[in-house]
């Protein structure tokens, strides 16, 4: 009997940590092909300078206006979610709290628009794009990854909130807070490291996104110069490149993936720093 | 939504300074949706002493507590009316300054919820919404109100600390010192007790005998032993009505069939 127990335990043992080490190896795996196959045309200047004449031939030249872009079409569509989501989602937990039917059709309906693949958005995006008469813009970019992302920081935000215990709240409002102060001092503070990470999990997603831009934003050799110009991205950098037949081209692709990994792998610990360094600040 | 002539014909029972009573519950009723939770609810509170609401789960100990200072608000499906006097003044009507109405009463909760800053900004949390900044002032409050609940030894060497360090008894013992930080006059405690071991819940009862003095406590217990322990003055609740009050006698001389019943299985 306590053999059979011995060997159940051994057996769940191994099969819990079968499965999570080989996602971390498999993760490691795909890192460290990008590096390997992009270490060899990473260079300084691929940082730091645009494509010159030639580049896609294997002439000089980087992907800054593909870096520059991308950051900025993220950037601006993760504070468009940020500014349309934390009162999106405060509204549906804490108004929408006595309506518990609508508030799960709104969660539902925010669940699939994260399951809408993404060139359904880029299809949208252009649709709207053309029916405004713009072309294909920084700004028609932005605004289609914000709406791909949008419902991702909606519900993310929203199950930060809803881990909020009520005791927590009804503290803060015996010692006499408004709701104002509630909110504030408490809430926000409570939820910081999760509202974090919704918002990286959000700029993950919209910076990796090669469909959504790919005819909104369009496509330049350029740096981006305004928000009505068109702006290169980098998950099109690395498939134009990548579908280059001249194999040097195809290695700056994998350098250029190994640049998209850094910026995700640096924005992750650094706002991760901020949070522990504000939270400790926090206990000044 | 309230009718002003209702205000002048009902006047407030007399709660002010010269009298006996702290709170003057009249003819209380809350109801969640269309179930009655509490029904036709009257009740003097005593000043300066420990009233006990026992009676078991699911009577409406939390709900009558959370009506004392309009935490029910916060639940919408929730309808309360009648009349809850404290100060002289019908809580129910007056919607003008909630914050300063949740002041005059700490409360702690069955679990402690400490805020997510410091112990220093836990305790200075309450009297900081008050307006005070002086940093001596508010050195003061911390130390007094940490050494009132007995917990100023524990942790005078890491006022900065996160309230994550403590265990739960002290959690709650800071709980109590944060809310003692308003000066209320009034303590809710809803079984402040039942996620304790029994050498925190001890001290948390002591810290109760000792307050009583100056604070008019309210305490919500299902354990009779508690009840036996603390109580100056009994209401004993069943299915959201009050099924028999009176002193510390009637623990002895239990009127009512209820009653009897719930000290028999609670002893
Ligand atoms: N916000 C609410 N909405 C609906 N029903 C509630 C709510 N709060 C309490 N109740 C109901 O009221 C009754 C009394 O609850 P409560 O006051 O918590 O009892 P106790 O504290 O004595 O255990 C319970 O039946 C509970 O289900
Ligand atoms: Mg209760």
């Amino acid at each position: 009997m306590r053999h059979i127990k011995y060997t159940e335990q051994a057996f769940f043992k191994f099969l819990t940590g079968f499965a999570c080490y080989s996602v971390i190896g498999i993760l490691c795996l795909i890192i460290s092909i990008i590096f390997i196959k992009g270490v060899g045309s990473l260079s300084w200047e691929m940082i730091s300078q645009a494509p010159k004449g030639g580049y896609y031939y294997g002439g000089d030249g980087g992907v800054l206006n593909a870096i520059l872009g991308s950051l900025y079409v993220a950037g601006g569509a993760v504070l468009i979610a940020i500014v349309l989501g934390a009162p999106a989602a405060l509204f549906i937990n804490s108004f929408l709290f006595r309506y518990k039917r609508l508030q799960n059709i709104i969660r539902y309906f925010l669940d699939a628009l994260w399951g809408i693949p993404s060139i359904v958005y880029g299809a949208f995006g252009f649709t709207i794009m053309l029916y405004f008469g713009m072309n294909a813009s920084l700004l028609a970019g932005i605004i289609t990854v914000a709406c791909l992302i949008t419902p991702i920081m909606i519900r993310s935000f929203d199950e930060v909130l809803s881990t909020i215990p009520t005791g927590l709240h009804e503290a803060a409002l015996s010692l006499g807070s408004t709701r104002t102060e509630l909110a504030f001092k408490v809430i926000f503070k409570q939820g910081l490291p999760g509202f974090v990470t919704a918002i990286l999990l959000a700029f993950g997603r919209g910076i990796g996104d090669a469909a959504s831009v790919l005819f909104t934003a369009g496509y330049t050799d350029q740096l981006p110069s305004g928000l009505h110009e068109p702006a290169a991205t980098l998950p099109l950098a690395i498939f134009f490149q990548l579908s280059s037949p001249i194999p040097e081209v195809r290695g700056r692709a994998y350098s250029a993936a190994a640049i998209l990994t850094c910026i995700i792998l640096a924005i992750t610990l650094i706002s991760r720093l901020l949070v522990n360094k504000y939270s400790k600040n926090n206990l000044k | 939504m309230y009718n002003n002539e209702n205000v002048i014909l009902n006047q407030c029972p007399n709660t002010g300074k010269d009298s006996l009573n702290a709170i003057s519950i009249r003819d209380l009723n809350v109801f969640a949706d269309k179930t009655q939770i509490l029904k036709s609810l009257n009740i003097d509170i005593p000043k300066h002493k420990i009233t006990v609401i026992l009676g078991p789960s699911g009577c409406g100990k939390t709900t009558l507590l959370k009506s004392m200072n309009r935490l029910t608000d916060l639940y919408k499906a929730l309808e309360v009316s009648g009349q809850i006097c404290i100060h002289g003044e019908d809580i129910l009507l007056s919607h003008k300054d909630m914050s300063a109405l949740r002041q005059k009463t700490g409360l702690l909760s069955q679990k402690p919820y400490p805020l997510p800053v410091s112990l220093y900004k836990n305790i200075t949390y309450g009297p900081k919404l008050k307006g005070i900044k002086n940093k001596k002032i508010l050195d003061k409050i911390v130390t007094r109100q940490l050494k009132e609940v007995g917990l100023w030894e524990e942790v005078k060497d890491r006022l900065n600390a996160s309230p994550d360090c403590l265990s739960i008894g002290q959690q709650q013992r800071l709980c109590l010192a944060r809310g003692l930080a308003v000066k209320p006059s009034i303590i809710l405690a809803d079984e402040p007790t039942s996620a304790l071991d029994p050498t925190s819940s001890q001290i948390i009862e002591k810290q109760f005998m000792k307050i009583k003095k100056t604070y008019t406590i309210v305490l919500v217990t299902h354990v009779v032993r508690q009840a036996m322990r603390l109580a100056d003055y009994v209401v004993f609740m069943h299915n959201g009505e009050i099924i028999e009050t009176g002193g510390v006698e009637i623990f002895k001389n239990p009127k009512t069939d209820q009653m009897k019943e719930y000290l028999i299985n609670g002893n």
